[in-house]
């Protein structure tokens, strides 16, 4: 027996009477019969208990917290994560429901969304957020076209800080392409308000920034966000969320799009995916913005319940005028979200915030005392920043390695240039001891 | 909001249970002394979060869950959604902390379980499709759609035949098909349905010449209708100079019994969530790999697995890639669900995978047909599409709310657009005949009801937390969150 398919021979035996048929072959007559049922080269069927211990002996080959101290981030990150978000995230209600087409069939989902998009918009204080997005790289890249829709699909330009993720620009080129824009912005460090205004001009849709940058840094963007506007052009900025647990949210600077990845909210790493792509914009830009919408309304006796609107944005009914072509999304994503946000609260995420700033302070502060090392990092830095060393970076990875550590990022991987730097990312959830064994090692090389 | 606020024994928010000072968990202690934050950058003064404890917490979402209809609860044979069974070993196995805690940036030595998983499930669903490669990046089907297009648009670009701006999609399409090509710069061009529910040969050999980049074709299509002229079809683009994509969606029902690749699908990409048995998650994550035969492989979105001296693992972008969809390489905690899905069912399970679903798409289509106008007379795939315009004053909509009643998630409705009063189902082979015989008889009783009962259905459901919402209302004043309310009340006030 084949699992999960609960007919027994009897009752196929039943159905294909029924359908006065003798064998399962003649379903599939109107294939050609050339191909019809091919060989197939897979592996016969496995028990449950086969396929567990496979698993777990392939999941034994990579290195994970328990064996290894990593201070990887540049993207991905790693947080604490309460064990209720996984309590609530496995129920089957949540787990193996689909997009809420049903309202009355799918409050629960409904309300969670609506719960989500409220406390994103009150963390970026932002107008609306939508239900999600795939990835932080996926949201940006769709604001950038966002923005290019608002320009009437006039203005073909984006200027973007060298401070973006190199994937999330990567990203964004791969979706711009068949529009025809053209990415514009210094190749190295971070622009000026001056600098910036030799870079805009009328043909110019949008500014994109990021919160903090790639590299840790923590920018002022409000006076970037002000020369933008007087360009005519709007601004955009790829923010990590819980950055924002301490600093100005950009709603308050006037922003126009916030994009971001909230996979730190309450999500594992899972070698990168699925991420949360987060997705807000100001009123105005309401309905030309992609993705799905929770929105609150009454049934017909005046009770409170939640339905997705403004769906004609949207390609199920728009087709080939839609704002997007994007249908499923990261839904269950996004409940994690909700779920960490509302168990953080006003206070925890704070403290979470504070501890990952401090706990990089501090690392950044011991590095500093080692004279072989800098810290490249000009400002003030959010979770991560940039380590000068004094042989390749790639090779002191290695050599840490072997005693347990992944020391960060060697930025080589996407600026060959900077063959020396690496991108150390330190979290709440690294101990001083961890911290002090990692400086320990580098002081050692 | 007090308009609205926790009456008739609503749900209240999570922030209406907030009180002040209250926490949800429990965080280290500093061990590392303060930093001064930043003068140069302004501070966050409010951080509105709610304040709650994890009882709290925890009751309000467990209280939410239960006003959804889910699998594990119900059946739910929303059409081409293939909302089969979801099996528990796969939430196991996804959340191994092999897997879950490995960092997408760790150095290909530390991560070798990982890319041997994506290196193995690429050769699967290879082997399953009969494409030269996969790329599994893509995050969902409508991103696979657009890489696909895009990879066309990119070969034809290589090629200088930059006059090629036109893509053929049948009408009972997917929306996502249209607007994936509106995406990637090319025109979406509308070819009409036979009789049969094919797609009308004789429109598409006059639509195709040196303009046509492609066609979109979906196989079975949304009509749960296997297009029976696929050879000519393939034929008649390829000689045009055009390139085929394949929509994927509804691949459960060919597991085993065809595959695209052989047909002359030059790129096609595959629903994880749907055929291969990840959960959906109320609306996602889903994983939306792309294959490609020899003329695309090389244009393949992002990173492919590879095998490196036939010991070691690593990731590679394809030479001509159309570059990356998102960050790092898909969604990996989805992939493992699917890769342990393939692994417990085999070559021979796919297959009675494929089996079973027809079967099932048959039997139900079978037992309704008398009352139930079926478009097309032909056997159906997966799905089939039934007609709701049961007796005047009676829309389809009507039925799939008096579904709810009888304890059934409603089918698709309304899709295709070429059906009218469309209800689409699509049970999955993981239903028992049982199961499909009181959905049967579900469906005929209101019919019945439609006759002898109309408001029965007109004003359901009855037993729901809500009756139905007024959509008009939602759109035409968007209440989408706190915020916005907020505002609604400060101008009141």
């Amino acid at each position: 027996m084949i699992p999960y398919i609960p007919h027994t021979e009897e009752e196929r035996r039943i159905m294909l009477d029924t359908l006065g048929l003798q064998s399962m072959e003649e379903l599939f007559l109107e294939i050609p019969e050339k191909y019809r049922k091919p060989e197939l080269k897979l592996h016969s069927p496995l028990s449950e208990a086969d396929v567990l211990r496979e698993l777990r002996e392939l999941s034994a080959r990579n290195a994970v917290p328990d064996t290894m101290v990593s201070f990887l981030g540049a993207g991905a990150y790693r947080h604490f994560i309460p064990s209720a978000v996984d309590a609530i995230a496995a129920r089957g209600e949540f787990l193996t429901s689909y997009t809420p087409y049903q309202p009355e069939a799918s409050q629960g989902t409904l309300q969670a969304i609506f719960e989500y998009q409220s406390l994103i918009a009150d963390l970026l204080r932002m107008d609306a957020v939508n239900a999600s997005h795939y990835d932080g790289a996926a949201a940006l890249a769709e604001g950038i076209l966002l923005a290019y829709r608002v320009s009437g699909e006039k203005r073909k330009g984006v200027v973007i800080s060298a401070g973006v993720h190199p994937e999330y620009r990567e990203t964004a080129e791969t979706y711009c392409r068949a529009y025809g824009l053209s990415f514009r912005g210094p190749e190295e460090g971070f622009w000026k308000p001056k600098e910036l205004a030799s870079l805009l001009d009328e043909t110019v849709c949008c500014v994109v920034g990021s919160f903090p940058t790639f590299f840790g840094d923590i920018l002022n963007y409000r006076p970037l966000c002000e020369e933008t506007h007087r360009k005519g052009a709007l601004f955009l900025v790829s923010i990590d969320p819980i950055s924002l647990a301490l600093f100005e949210p950009p709603g308050a600077y006037g922003v126009d799009i916030v994009t971001g990845e909230g996979q730190c909210l309450g999500n594992p790493l899972s070698f990168g995916g699925p991420g949360l792509g987060i997705f807000a914009v100001r009123t105005e830009l309401l309905r030309k913005m992609p993705g799905r919408l929770a929105g609150l309304t009454c049934d017909r006796t005046g009770k409170r319940g939640f339905v997705l609107t403004l769906n004609t944005r949207e390609q199920h009914i728009r087709r080939e005028k839609a704002t997007s072509n994007i249908c499923t999304n990261q839904g269950h994503v996004a409940l994690r979200a909700a779920v960490y946000l509302s168990l953080m609260g006003k206070n925890g995420l704070r403290q979470v915030a504070d501890l990952t700033y401090r706990k990089a302070c501090y690392t950044a502060e011991r590095l500093r005392s080692l004279p072989a090392y800098r810290v490249m990092n000009e400002g003030p830095f959010f979770r991560e920043f940039v380590l000068q060393c004094p042989h390749e970076a790639e090779e002191i990875a290695e050599r840490l390695g072997s005693e347990g550590i992944i020391p960060g990022l060697p930025l080589s991987r996407y600026f060959p240039d900077r063959k020396n730097d690496l991108l150390v990312c330190v979290t709440e959830m690294h101990s001083k001891e961890e911290i002090d064994r990692l400086i320990d090692s580098l002081a050692g090389i | 909001m007090e308009d609205t606020k926790k009456e008739n024994g609503a749900e209240p928010f999570i922030w209406e249970l907030s009180s002040p000072g209250r926490i949800g968990v429990s965080l280290p202690l500093p061990d590392v002394p303060e930093y001064p934050l930043p003068d140069s950058v302004p501070l966050r003064a409010d951080l509105p979060l709610p304040e709650v404890s994890e009882l709290d917490v925890v009751r309000h979402f467990t209280r939410l869950s239960r006003l959804n209809f889910c699998i594990d609860t119900h059946f739910y044979p929303l059409g081409s959604c293939t909302m089969k069974y979801n099996p528990k070993m796969n939430e196991v196995a996804a959340s191994l902390s092999g897997f879950s805690d490995v960092h997408p940036l760790q150095p290909e030595s530390l991560c070798q379980g990982s890319l041997e998983l994506l290196y193995r499930l690429q050769e699967a669903l290879e082997e399953l499709s009969g494409f030269k490669a996969v790329s599994l990046q893509p995050a969902a089907g409508a991103q696979g759609e657009l890489s696909g297009v895009l990879m066309i648009r990119a070969y034809h670009a290589d090629r200088q035949d930059t006059k090629r701006t036109r893509m053929l999609i049948p009408d009972s399409a997917h929306g996502t098909n249209p607007a994936s090509v509106a995406m990637a710069g090319f025109t979406a061009e509308q070819i009409p349905s036979d009789s049969r529910g094919n797609v009308d040969l004789s429109v598409l050999k006059a639509r195709c010449n040196e303009t046509v980049a492609g066609l979109m074709i979906t196989n079975p299509n949304t009509l749960g209708l296997f297009e029976e002229n696929i050879l000519e079809i393939t034929e008649i683009v390829h000689r045009a100079g055009g390139l085929v994509y394949g929509d994927g969606a509804n691949f459960n029902a060919l597991m085993g019994y065809l595959k695209p690749a052989q047909v002359g699908i030059d790129v096609m990409h595959f629903n994880l969530h749907k055929t291969f048995a990840t959960p959906h998650g109320g609306g996602g994550p889903g994983a939306g790999p792309v294959g490609a035969g020899e003329l695309l492989s090389d244009y393949l979105p992002g990173y492919r697995a590879e095998l490196a001296g036939g010991e070691r693992y690593i990731l590679v972008r394809p030479s001509r890639s159309i570059g990356p969809l998102k960050a790092f390489y898909g969604n990996f905690a989805v992939l493992v669900r699917a890769f342990a899905y393939i692994r417990q069912m085999g070559g021979e399970g796919l297959r009675a995978v494929a089996e079973h679903a027809v079967l099932n798409a048959n039997y139900l289509k079978h037992r309704i047909e008398k009352r139930y106008r079926i478009p097309y007379h032909r056997s159906c795939m997966h799905e089939f599409v039934a007609s709701g315009d049961l007796v005047p004053g009676i829309h389809t909509l009507d039925i799939a709310k008096r579904l709810i009643d009888y304890g059934f998630h409603p089918p698709t409705v309304y899709f295709p657009l070429i059906v009218k009063e469309a209800l689409m189902i699509e049970p999955t082979e993981t239903e028992s005949r049982q199961t499909l015989d009181a959905f049967a008889e579900a469906l005929l009783n209101i019919a019945e009801e439609a006759v002898l009962a109309p408001d029965l259905l007109r004003e359901a459901p009855h037993n729901t937390p809500v009756g139905r919402l007024d959509e008009v209302q939602a759109a035409r004043d968007p209440r989408l969150n706190r915020r916005s309310d907020k505002d609604r009340t400060d101008t009141k006030n």
